[in-house]
């Protein structure tokens, strides 16, 4: 399309502008992670450490059980995603290649879902969870993550099988292949790259998560990295800047890293849903 | 949909009858797996808490719960706390969205153009995503701090004051957090949005500019309404988020200043958790569930009437 000269550099600057937005928060968290304590107490700081030193890592350690809290996530975020997409997998299939009354239900819930205020569900959750003694456990915190992921996991998933060309299908039910053969060897196998994606995406959803793990684990052993990182922010909301920014620093990598592998599959995935709703 | 069926009947007849007998037999063996778990963990939990609502249900209590009627409702309606706390939380909610959504239909004409280094501004661009809600709020409340911040360190690189304390100042810790929520919102809505537009036919819109359409009227009559539908749907679904929303805020200000920022999840949470008033907090969830509801009608309404028209 033709763009006048002027435009052109006009969007660039805008699109500099909202990049700038995007990211300056992270820059001045990960150089508020490198600074040693005279540094941050300094009433000019720099965008740079002119000092840079991995003492906040050490002294975040040191503080917090983060380590033992990263495990408890990743156990949490590994459990939720793999449950979510093995249930909502068959349910996508049906949702997607059935237009039956059942998968319009279905797909009701999964906006209808999105409006509940988590307050209204967490009460009745924590009582029930309490009476089947899974409070203050894995599994339990496991079981919500599983029933809080599938909405967006059934969305995404949905999209991928209408990728997948029925006549496929209809070509191995001809040869006399049965419908859980057909969908575990011919469905499932084209399936694959949107299954990874969309578990783990439902991974990090899990492992980002906080309101349920704050409701839902008591005890410190038990409790999650986000719920973890808050308890370095003190009663009076006085935190000790350099470790608490090391350990946030340090909780988001897995995430960042997850997302960069998935980034072009979420963005398709959308697409996706966005055509063929 | 009844029109691709007979299309495909039309094409494969003697089999089709068969296969959508086994269809439904099928459905419900695919389906159950994922029905069970929504419906005791999600559907089941949900009316349990209308259930609530009407009820004096403490924590730790000895004495039975007792159905009470509406007094809760009755009890929330002269609660001015509550009231004020709803305010706050529809200006956050508006407040949130209306620029989120400018800000990220910007985005996307911007990641839809045909620019150098395309592709890095799209990873960049979702960064905020990917970051757990904690971690956004630690991380401004490192750009906020009024001494080692770097907000009011440019500001005073600017000559424009010494800053201030953002986060505890009861005029600007709304503002400061409603920032927060649209930077944490905005790659969400520019995905979708992109996504939107990227369905948008490039043909109409060359057609458009060669009858010499300047940009603004390409924008309104060619792509506006191919976007409006996926506009509408992420603008309702980014209402109730931030009405819903909690992490952030609970992080940034814990709902201070003096209740400046208490969201009304802030404040039923408070309510069922610190407190134990679980029977009063789920009639607050009801309240909030009405509205919302309201909303979304109001917005859902709109959404068929685009329709219509096109």
């Amino acid at each position: 399309m033709r763009t006048s000269r002027t435009a052109r550099i006009g969007q660039y600057a805008a699109l500099f502008g909202y990049l700038l937005f995007l990211v300056f928060p992270f820059l001045w968290l990960l150089s508020t992670a490198f600074k040693p304590a005279r540094e941050l107490g300094s009433l000019h700081p720099t965008w740079i450490p002119e000092d840079p030193t991995l003492a906040n890592f050490r002294q975040a350690f040191d503080e917090q059980p983060l380590l033992h809290a990263a495990f408890n996530s990743l156990i949490a975020a590994l459990g939720a995603a793999l449950i979510a997409v093995l249930l909502a997998t068959p349910m996508a299939y049906v949702m997607a290649r059935h237009r039956t009354r059942l998968a319009r239900a279905a797909t009701g819930w999964v906006v209808v879902s999105q409006a509940f205020p988590l307050v209204l569900v967490i009460i009745p959750l924590f009582l029930v969870l309490k009476n089947l003694r899974l409070i203050n456990s894995m599994p339990g915190l496991i079981m919500v993550y599983v029933v809080w992921a599938l909405p967006f996991a059934l969305w995404m998933l949905v999209g991928y099988v209408r990728a997948v060309p029925p006549e496929l299908e209809e070509a191995a039910a001809m040869d006399g292949a049965g419908r859980l053969r057909t969908l575990v060897s011919v469905t499932a196998p084209l399936l694959a790259p949107g299954i990874v994606a969309t578990a783990l995406f439902a991974f990090v959803t899990a492992w980002n998560e906080f309101f349920f793990a704050l409701v839902l684990l008591k005890t410190p052993e038990k409790q999650t990295l986000p719920v973890v990182l808050t308890h370095f922010i003190g009663a009076e909301g006085v935190a000790d800047l350099g470790p608490l920014a090391a350990a946030a620093f340090l909780a988001t990598l897995p995430s960042l890293v997850v997302f960069a592998v998935i980034q072009r599959r979420i963005t398709g995935g959308m697409l996706a849903g966005a055509v063929k709703n | 949909m009844a029109m691709t069926r007979t299309a495909r009947s039309v094409r494969r007849p003697p089999d089709d009858k068969g296969r959508r007998r086994a269809t439904d037999h099928g459905a419900w063996f695919l389906v159950l797996p994922a029905l069970i778990p929504i419906l005791i963990l999600s559907v089941g939990p949900l009316l349990y808490g209308i259930l609530l609502s009407f009820t004096d249900a403490q924590s730790g209590r000895t004495r039975p719960t007792q159905w009470i009627g509406a007094l809760n409702f009755t009890d929330l309606l002269h609660d001015t706390l509550f009231w004020e706390s709803f305010r706050i939380g529809l200006l956050w909610a508006v407040g949130v969205t209306v620029p989120q959504f400018l800000l990220a239909l910007g985005l996307a004409l911007l990641l839809n153009e045909d620019l150098r280094l395309r592709w890095l501004a799209r990873t960049l661009a979702i960064v905020p995503w990917a970051m757990p809600e904690v971690v956004v709020g630690v991380m401004w409340r490192l750009v906020y701090n009024p001494d080692a911040g770097i907000l009011n360190e440019t500001l005073r690189d600017l000559g424009l004051g010494d800053g201030r304390d953002w986060l505890s100042g009861l005029g600007t810790a709304l503002p400061a957090v409603i920032v927060v929520g649209i930077w944490a919102g905005l790659p969400t809505t520019t995905v979708a949005l992109l996504a939107g537009l990227q369905n948008t036919a490039r043909e109409l819109h060359e057609a458009a500019a060669v009858d010499g359409a300047g940009a603004w009227r390409r924008f309104r009559t060619v792509t506006w309404p191919a976007l409006r539908p996926v506009a509408l749907s992420i603008t309702a679904l980014n209402l109730i988020w931030n009405f819903n929303s909690f992490a952030l805020v609970y992080v940034l200000t814990s709902g201070g200043p003096g209740g400046r920022t208490r969201l009304p999840m802030l404040f039923a949470y408070e309510e069922a958790f610190r407190y134990g008033q679980f029977g009063y907090a789920a009639a607050m969830g009801c309240v909030m569930v009405a509205v919302i509801s309201i909303l979304l009608a109001v917005i859902l309404v709109g959404r068929l009437k685009g329709g219509d028209e096109s």
